[in-house]
């Protein structure tokens, strides 16, 4: 079974990084993403949002939506930790 | 007292203690600090909560369990981690009952005249603070049921 489960692993693993052959290099110019938007982040986001962090501008705006599941994902899983390991017998 | 002494009383000693007594309150600036200022400098929600957190967790391993339930018990914490995703996902339902998209702030414009590029500012202040007290939260309530085993009684 744990051998199973190594084997599970590797697999998923080594598809993975053959995925990531595909990539742009990091910090390619001419990578997709470098194309146009970055460069709009770049120019627009203080004109657009009055923030002078651009992180915080496309964290918080242009990719709201990640961001919102990211949270929701950590209240679930503290919500699931609670339902786990919180031990009710006393208080019954 | 003696090491073993003290884990029997459940304390750090006098040094550990008061040195926790005092940076807790500048922890917790700090952790508000890191919030409120994310639009300037790195930081934001995620990061100001687990320093907020952070300083449950201290008070929690410098005294123990039943001292830091007393500053900020399960209930509140409950109540606080809930209304923070509650407050993310509620400013995007406002934005879409307004009449905008779903996470467009600018539609906050229609509650209270600032401009809609203004708003879009605030929008994401908002927002980050309903991280803010959801990250603190689930970090604290992490710590207390991995610590204690879930009996929220002693801890480590």
């Amino acid at each position: 079974m744990r051998s199973l489960a190594f084997i599970a692993v590797f697999v998923t693993g080594a598809l993975l990084l053959y995925g990531t052959r595909d990539f742009p290099a990091w910090g390619d110019p001419a990578a997709p993403a470098a194309q146009h938007v970055s460069p709009t982040y770049i120019e627009k986001s203080v004109e657009q949002t009055h923030v002078p962090n651009i992180v915080t501008a496309v964290l918080g705006d242009y990719r709201g939506y990640d961001t919102m599941f990211e949270t929701v994902v950590i209240y679930c899983a503290g919500i699931v930790v609670i339902g786990a390991l919180r031990n009710w017998r006393d208080e019954e | 007292m003696t090491g073993e002494q003290m884990s029997k009383a459940g304390t750090s000693g006098i040094i550990v203690e008061m040195a926790v007594r005092i940076a807790t309150p500048f922890i917790q600036l700090f952790g508000m600090y890191v919030i409120a200022h994310g639009h300037y400098s790195p930081g934001g929600g995620f990061q100001g909560g687990v320093i907020l957190g952070s300083a449950f967790i201290l008070l929690g391993i410098a005294f123990n369990q039943e001292m830091a339930l007393r500053y900020f018990s399960e209930r509140v914490n409950s109540i606080l981690g809930s209304s923070g995703a509650l407050i993310y996902v509620g400013t995007a339902v406002v934005c879409a009952l307004l009449g905008g998209l779903f996470l467009d702030y600018s539609a906050l414009d229609r509650v209270l005249p600032l401009g809609p590029v203004e708003w879009r500012s605030m929008g994401i202040f908002v927002v980050e603070l309903g991280v803010g007290l959801a990250v603190m939260s689930i970090m604290t309530s992490l710590f207390w049921d991995l610590g204690s085993g879930g009996d929220l009684e002693k801890g480590l």
